[in-house]
Order: structure tokens, then sequence, then C-alpha cells
């Protein structure tokens, strides 16, 4: 009896040590500001989503080697669909945070505005003369802070296809083709025209509608708001001009009617059906993920009609980390220039800094799809010229319903008007608090 | 565990009752051992008396923390302005989230999207699991081998299977496409017109869903006595008329619950549309043509962070799955009362 119980006894003695050890494991990594790793190390953890590539760009590796006290973790979501709502949820409720989170060039404006008071000031920590100005400024909350450093950036350019241009009669020299559309994305849709006349059968001139209206609104120093922070999407003629120019050249078959990074749009990559696209420094290691082999070499990098910006990161900092302070010092040695060529030179991440232009990783940079295209200098041109766009908290909202609820309905055969009407009515819908 | 009794053989005990000690052997009994019984006596009524709740209040607890706290909170913050960047900052609105529901064209459109899906989903999937159902029901080869196989769909996840399904589904690229296009059929456009993108959800569904009813419908089958068919066998009847005159009627409890699970499962319809959209977003195409309640409860809550009006819709759509359980009740009562 007594013996038995006894042996029960201490079987649920170890039962609940074994449980309440484990609450006190996971209590440790609650909040995900860095336990402190073994021998007196500090761990700083980030919270990454995509392919951002600092680890396989070896930069932890080096800064660890730099500084033998600290260890590096990284936890990445694969897409930002998912990872930003969690990174909202986590800094509302301030817990489950890392010390160091990504955000978005399309969630940075509402980050800042909204969750600015949760994240460290990097001013002090990056150097502001090292980055692009317009870049810097996006990170800015209302009351002067910069809460987060720009990791990449993403300027534009237009690939083409230097056979299918040549089997159209247009011309393949970058320069010859930069001219054809140089200052007005009307000539570029005009080039478009004469593409089409002489197209080898089978292909548009561009890949889809929502690229050429990303390209178009991203060159644009006013978008969906105004510099005081007003939704002006409806009333800029800018938005409505670059929507009827897409939903044009739409209703005459030069873009493809497919929605971009889906399977079947990465198919048409795969069968060279279109012979241009709007086209960061990121996008030719998505071309060369998609395409056959024989594509190597047969894409060229000219100059678009007015340079702009897709896409891009930023890092930032929340106040409520336990090593804050060495967090604040990780995202800006990753962030400076040295280390933003070498990620390039590795992952084609394009540099938000200046001075790592200069640098032959990115000055000298060849790609395999494109040939011997200077594309490091065609790229920092852009950066240079990209306008100080302003950016609002609900542009990718706004964004994605002009493009998945509007221009690709003109490709899928309905009227312009009729696809401006739905894209409003969903856009103000999705806006409506 | 010993504790000197069994309480599961022991009678409850009356109030004020004693355990049932051994009886003692007619000793005089001492002071402090009568105070020592009845001290054991009296923490045996309360064991009696209240172990029953510690043993079932696991549950209650973790419904009171992730059950009836979310329903009341949602409830709660249904009745503001609160935004998901800044949830703890709530404007009274009243009702008019609820209001504004009336005049919200897309959580009508997506109501009647929830319904159509639900019903081109559900019937033909209990028509086909009572049929699959039916024939495993005779002796078989390998019977166990496709009782395996009709679960293996259900074991799948939602997001692997439906992301096959997009390629199958492809407008340019896909396979269903291309066979139809060999039997000399036009390309189908399955993600932007209005009834094939619906039906194509429901396949997804449909796939997913057969194989656990049919088992359900076997299950229920295996318990009809086989004597009731060799009597009507006897009487001359078909195969056929067996399954309509005996299998049926026999059954007809199993069918009503899973007409109620697949309502409420229909009616909460979500991953299917999600990965099945090319957009990748949560508005159910690009014309919001198969956005179902669900897919708009998320997209109003996660995508574009209006808590206070998600919430709405969610209790919206909680009363509209009352209205259904009652009807559905209503139904069953009826059925039984006429049977």
């Amino acid at each position: 009896m007594r013996a038995r119980k006894s042996v029960v006894l201490a079987a649920i003695a170890t039962l609940g040590a074994g449980l309440l050890a484990g609450c006190a494991d996971d209590g440790g990594d609650e909040g995900g500001s860095g336990s402190s790793g073994g021998e007196g190390k500090t761990t700083i953890t980030l919270g990454l989503f995509g392919t951002m590539g600092f680890k396989e760009a070896g930069l932890y590796d080096e800064y660890m080697k730099l500084h033998p006290d600290i260890t590096i973790k990284e936890n990445v979501t694969e897409r930002n669909e998912n990872y930003y709502p969690a990174l909202v949820n986590h800094l509302t409720t301030n817990s489950g945070l890392m010390d160091i989170q990504a955000v978005e060039v399309g969630n940075i404006a509402e980050v800042a505005q909204t969750q600015g008071a949760k994240l460290l000031d990097l001013s002090k920590y990056g150097k502001e003369s090292d980055y692009l100005e317009w870049k810097w400024k996006q990170a800015a909350t209302p009351d002067g802070q910069t809460i987060g450093l720009g990791t990449d950036v993403g300027p534009m350019a237009i690939c083409y296809r230097k056979d299918l241009f040549e089997k159209a009669g247009l011309p393949t020299d970058r320069e010859e083709v930069g001219a054809l559309w140089a200052g007005d994305w009307e000539k570029f849709v005009d080039a478009g025209r004469d593409y089409q006349k002489n197209a080898p059968s089978g292909t548009t001139f561009m890949d889809s509608p929502g690229g050429l209206l990303q390209a178009i609104l991203s060159s644009e120093t006013e978008r969906f708001y105004d510099s005081s922070g007003e939704v002006i999407y409806k009333t800029n003629p800018a938005v409505k001009a670059a929507f009827d120019l897409t939903a044009a050249a739409a209703e005459d078959g030069l873009v493809g009617n497919q929605t971009q990074f889906q399977p079947a749009w990465d198919t048409t990559i795969a069968n060279s059906k279109f012979a241009a696209m709007s086209c960061p420094p990121w996008m030719l290691g998505y071309i060369k993920g998609k395409s056959k082999p024989d594509a190597a070499g047969k894409w060229d990098v000219a100059a678009a009609p007015k340079s702009g910006n897709w896409g891009g990161s930023f890092l930032a900092v929340p106040k409520s980390g336990k090593n804050a302070e060495e967090a604040a010092k990780l995202a800006a040695w990753l962030t400076a220039p040295e280390q933003q060529a070498k990620l390039f030179k590795v992952q084609g991440n394009f540099p938000s800094t200046p001075p790592a232009y200069e640098m032959p990783e990115v000055k000298t940079a060849k790609n395999d799809m494109t040939g011997d295209a200077p594309i490091g200098e065609i790229f920092a041109e852009a950066a240079k010229d990209a306008p100080v766009q302003v950016i609002g908290p609900k542009d990718q909202i706004i964004q994605q319903g002009l493009t998945d609820n509007g221009v690709i309905l003109v490709a899928q055969g309905k009227s312009a008007k009729e696809a401006w009407d739905t894209a409003v009515k969903t856009i103000d819908n999705n806006l409506d608090q | 565990m010993t504790t000197g009794h069994d309480t599961a053989a022991a009678p409850p005990a009356k109030e004020g009752g004693a355990a049932p000690a051994r009886p003692s052997a007619g000793a005089p009994v001492s002071d402090q051992e009568r105070r020592r019984r009845a001290r054991l006596s009296r923490r045996w009524q309360r064991d009696m008396r209240w172990s029953p709740y510690a043993f079932v209040s696991p549950f209650f607890l973790l419904f009171l923390a992730f059950g009836l706290f979310p329903l009341v909170y949602t409830g709660w913050a249904s009745l503001h302005q609160v935004e998901l960047t800044a949830p703890t900052d709530m404007n009274w609105v009243g009702l008019r989230n609820y209001t504004r529901i009336f005049d919200d064209d897309f959580f009508w459109n997506a109501a009647r999207n929830t319904l159509t899906i639900g019903v081109i989903s559900t019937v033909p999937q209990l028509l086909m699991a009572l049929g699959l159902a039916h024939i495993l029901n005779y002796k078989l080869r390998a019977s166990t081998f496709y009782r395996v196989v009709m679960l293996a769909p259900y074991a799948t996840s939602i997001a692997a299977a439906s992301l096959v399904f997009v390629l199958l589904f492809g407008r340019d690229y896909g396979m269903i496409n291309w066979a139809l296009g060999a039997v000399g059929i036009d390309n189908i456009d399955w993600q932007n017109d209005k009834w094939p993108s619906q039906i194509a959800v429901s396949t997804i569904v449909i796939w997913r869903w057969t194989g656990y009813n049919a088992l359900i419908y076997l299950a229920a089958m295996q318990a009809i006595p086989q004597d009731l068919y060799e009597s009507a066998a006897l009487d001359g009847a078909n195969r056929w008329q067996q399954f309509l005159h005996v299998t049926l009627p026999s059954l007809r409890p199993t069918i009503l619950f899973t007409v109620v699970v697949s309502t409420i499962g229909a009616s909460q319809v979500f991953g299917e549309p999600l990965l099945f959209d090319a957009n990748k977003g949560a508005s159910g195409g690009s014309q919001h043509q198969f956005q179902t309640l669900g897919l708009y409860l998320y997209e109003q809550g996660w995508v574009n962070q209006h808590l206070g009006r998600a919430s709405a819709i969610a209790w919206t759509m909680f009363l509209i799955l009352i209205v259904i359980g009652i009807v559905n009740y209503v139904i069953s009562r009826r059925l039984r009362a006429s049977s």
C-alpha cells in the first residue's frame, strides 16, 4: 500500500516537474527577445520573410566572427501576406517579437504611422548619408524618428528578349531600345503596338497587365495618398491615366492575361510567351528560376521610360526586446554599404546605399540571363532617379485592388470602365473601417 | 491509485450517511476512533460531491478560455470601430457594423456563394458517399484496402490538395482543359468565370469529404441486421429494391447526422477558396466570384485589418448557423414523428 502510494506520488512529482520545466522553457522563448545563449552569449533573433539572404550570403557568420559574444538566429516566413498580419499582432500585443523584424516597403508606412512608438529610433545607428534619400524617408514616423533601415531596393528597368524583339523588327541594342520609349509610358505602349504588328505567334509584348500598371505607378511621385495623408487614388489623374493606359494595352492584346507570380504565369516565362517585363533586380533571379536553360543570355536590360521602385524591405527593432541595443547595431551592420554589396553579389538584392554602387561587387555585376549587360550600372542609375514617392498605410491594398480586381479583368474581356468600377468598389470597401 | 474504498461500487452516500466502512466487530469504539471516522466520512462525502466536477473541469476551463471568452470578446468588438493595428483603441459605434451588413454587396455576394458552393458540394458528395458505402458493403476482395483509400483524401492537407487542383484547373496549361480539348470542348476559364470557379472549388470539397462520409454510412450499414435483407430477398426484392426499402430507412438517422455536419462544414468553407485564388489574395477571385463568408470574414479581419467589421460578420455567421441548426432540428423532429 504505502510503497505503491509513494511510487505514484513520485511519478506525479516527476511529471509535474517535467511539465513545469516545459512551461519554463517555453516561457523563456515567449516574447522572442533573445534569451541568453550558453556561455554568456547574447542571442539575437531576426524575423524575416521571403528570401532576404543574409544567412545565404554568410553575413551572420561574419558578424559572429567579429563579435564572439553574439549568436544570431533567424526565423523566416515564406510569404509576406502571412508574415505581416502576425507582425502587426505581435507589435500591438508586445509579445512574440523577435529582436529584429523585417518590414516590406508596402507595409512600412503603416508600421511607421501606427506602431512607431513601439520601435527603436535607428537614426543614431545607421548613417543617413549612406542611404538613398527616398529610402531613408520611407521609414520616418510622423514625429521624425527613423524606425527602419533599408535592406534593399527594387529600382526598375525593362527586361526584354533580344531574340523576340529582333523577330518583331524592333531594335535590340539596349541604348536604342531605351530610346524607343524614353521619358513616356505612352511611348512604351506604342512600342508594344509596333511589336504586336509582327510579333512571333503566340507571344505578347508584355507579361501581364499587373506588371505594367505596377511599373507606371511606381514611377509617380504621388499615387494613392497625397502628402497630407489623404487617400486620393480615385481623384488622382496620374492613377486614372496609368489605369487607362494599361487597360488600353490589355484591350489591344499587348499584355498577357495572367496574374504575376502564379504557376500559369511562370509557365509563360518558361515558354517565352512575352518579350518584355518591368524588372527590378530581384526579378532577374525569378526569371532564372522559371526559365528553361536555353533562355540564358537571351535577355537584356534597358532603362525604363521613367525610373521607379518596386519592392525592397527594412529592418526594424522593437523597443521591448531584451537586446534592443545589440540588435540595432546588427541591423545597422547588415544594411551598411559593404554588406549590401556582398548580399547583391550572392542574392541579387539591390543595395539601398549609393556608396555600394561604386564597389566592384555592384559596379562590374553581370547576370547569367542578361549576358554582358552591365546590370549594376543600369540599376544604380534607376535607383538614383527614382522619385521620392509619397507612400501611405494602405498602399498595398489599393495596388492589389487596382491589379487583381481591376486591370486583370480587361485582359479577360471586360471593358475598362467595368474594371475600374469593380476595382474602386472593392478598394473602397476594403479601406472602409 | 489506492483509496481504501472503491467509489464505483459504493452506494451513493445519503445526506449525513457514513462511509460504508467495514462493520466493526462490536468492540466499543473509542472517542478518538469515532471522530476519526466522522472526519473520514465527511471527507468522503465532499469527495463524492465535488470530484466529478473536478474531473470534467479541464474541458470547461479550456472552453472558457478558448471558446466562450473569444465569443464574448468578438461580440464586444463588433460594437466598435476597431483596427487590428490598435486593438485596444476602440470607438463605440453601436450596431453600425451590423446595419451596414444589410447593404454590403460583398457580404451578400459571399453569402450567395457560400450557399451555392454548399449545395453543389454537399449534395453530390453525400449521394456519392451513399453509393460508395453501398458497394463496399458487399463482400469484396481487398475491402480494407478500399476503405483506407477512401479515407486518404480526408487525411491529406487542404493546402497540398488545393495547390494540385489549381494546377489541374489551370486555364491555359491545366490538365482538365487539356482533356476537355481532346474531346473538342473549348478551354474553360476555371478561375475567372463564376460557375466554373464554384464548381472547381466544390470539386476540392467533394474530393476531400466523400470518403469520410462514405465510411460513416458504411459503419451504419454494417449495423443493419442481415435477416432484414434475407427476408426482403425471400419476398423477391432485387438489390436496388433492398437498398431503397431496407438500407435507406435504416440509415435515416445517420443521413441526418451527415447532412447537419456537412451543412455546418459547408457554411464555413474557407481553405479551398482561399488557396484556389490565383491572386493569392482573400477576395475569392478578381470579381469575388467564389468568395465565401469565411473568406470574407478573413479578408476583413486579417487583410484589411478591420477587427470590428470582421467581428460583426463572425457574429452574423454564428446567428445564421444557429438558424440553420434550428431548421435542421425541426425537420428531423418531423421526420422522426412521421416514421
